[in-house]
């Protein structure tokens, strides 16, 4: 199955558990606080998902290594390589 | 110098008037066209360009050891790595060797926080999306066990960011096994990896028919 697929079938099914309870006809509804919790359940989970998402970005974003020392080595390697390769014939 | 492991260079030329025809030549006048071949090498393809699908066709033509090495020439990935890519090769056994810059000591240079920022979102949406067991999917210095190249490169359809991450995402519906090394990628030593709103909007597109296909 594909990867959108399988999100669709995930949101089929908690989107009719969700649907069924919380939309429930007046005789078969379970209690009101749940009722009440239920409802913007959705909602609720878009928005942490946001929030995670974000908090996750930034985090991976700060903790983003910066090469210094890669870039300082390669310059040296590059001038090494350079009189190396001019040692033996080669012309720029 | 790579004491242990043959190895033999391949390189590719788009033809572009850049003076790379003259330079290799010459290099093969110092170092024998015949960099040899036994039992296991590594070929480095050292791509003068953004790698693309033809250029890695073109190269395996002239490749003859087991292993494939695909890496940018223009020194953001460092050759002294190889040594801990074919370590984790060995280590596992694994088809295909990643490098990663997001992961371990991994890292870049030469990036300012607008290019980090879009290089990780863009990541976080690709691991959201398509799980794909890689910490870096549009990372381009990889190696991977010759077969296991040709077969991919039989499936894949994309172009730039989106061919690499292809690569990755048909390699683990295959059931190839993938390892992983930490690089740093040091950018702008000769010419600047481009990021503009054609290359954002393309991984996009290649992001969701990945999403809609694999």
């Amino acid at each position: 199955m594909t990867k959108l697929g399988q999100w669709l079938c995930g949101l089929a099914l908690l989107g009719s558990a969700w649907a069924a309870l919380a939309l429930a006809p007046p005789g078969l509804q379970p209690p009101a606080p749940l009722r009440q919790a239920l409802l913007p359940l959705p909602v609720y989970l878009l928005v942490a998902f946001g929030c995670y998402s974000l908090a996750t970005v930034g985090y991976r974003l700060a903790t983003f290594n910066d090469c210094e020392e890669a870039a300082a080595e390669l310059q040296e390697h590059i001038k090494v390589a350079r009189a190396d390769l001019r040692r033996r014939g080669l012309r720029l | 110098r790579f004491s242990g492991i043959d190895f033999e260079i391949i390189i590719i030329d788009d033809g572009s008037p850049d003076g790379t025809q003259e330079v290799a030549q010459q290099l093969e006048k110092i170092y024998g066209s015949d960099k040899i071949v036994i039992s296991l090498c590594i070929s480095v393809l050292k791509l003068f360009l953004f790698p693309s699908g033809t250029a890695y066709i073109h190269g395996m033509k002239y490749a003859t050891g087991n292993f494939i090495v695909i890496m940018d020439a223009d020194l953001s990935h460092h050759v002294r790595l190889l040594f801990m890519y074919s370590g984790k090769q060995k280590e596992g056994n694994f088809d295909i060797v990643s490098g990663t810059r997001y992961k371990g000591n991994g890292g870049v240079y030469g990036w300012d926080l607008k290019r980090k920022l879009i290089s990780r979102g863009a990541n976080f949406l690709t691991q959201v999306l398509l799980r794909p067991g890689a910490s870096d999917l549009t990372g381009s210095f990889r190696l991977y066990r010759k077969e296991v190249l040709q077969k991919l490169m039989e499936k894949c359809v994309s172009k730039g960011y989106v061919f690499q991450m292809e690569m990755l995402v048909r390699a683990r519906q295959l059931g190839f096994t993938i390892g992983e090394v930490p690089i740093s990628f040091v950018d702008r030593v000769y010419g600047e990896s481009k990021l503009g709103g054609n290359e954002i909007v393309s991984f996009l597109k290649g992001l969701l028919t990945l999403f809609a296909t694999t």
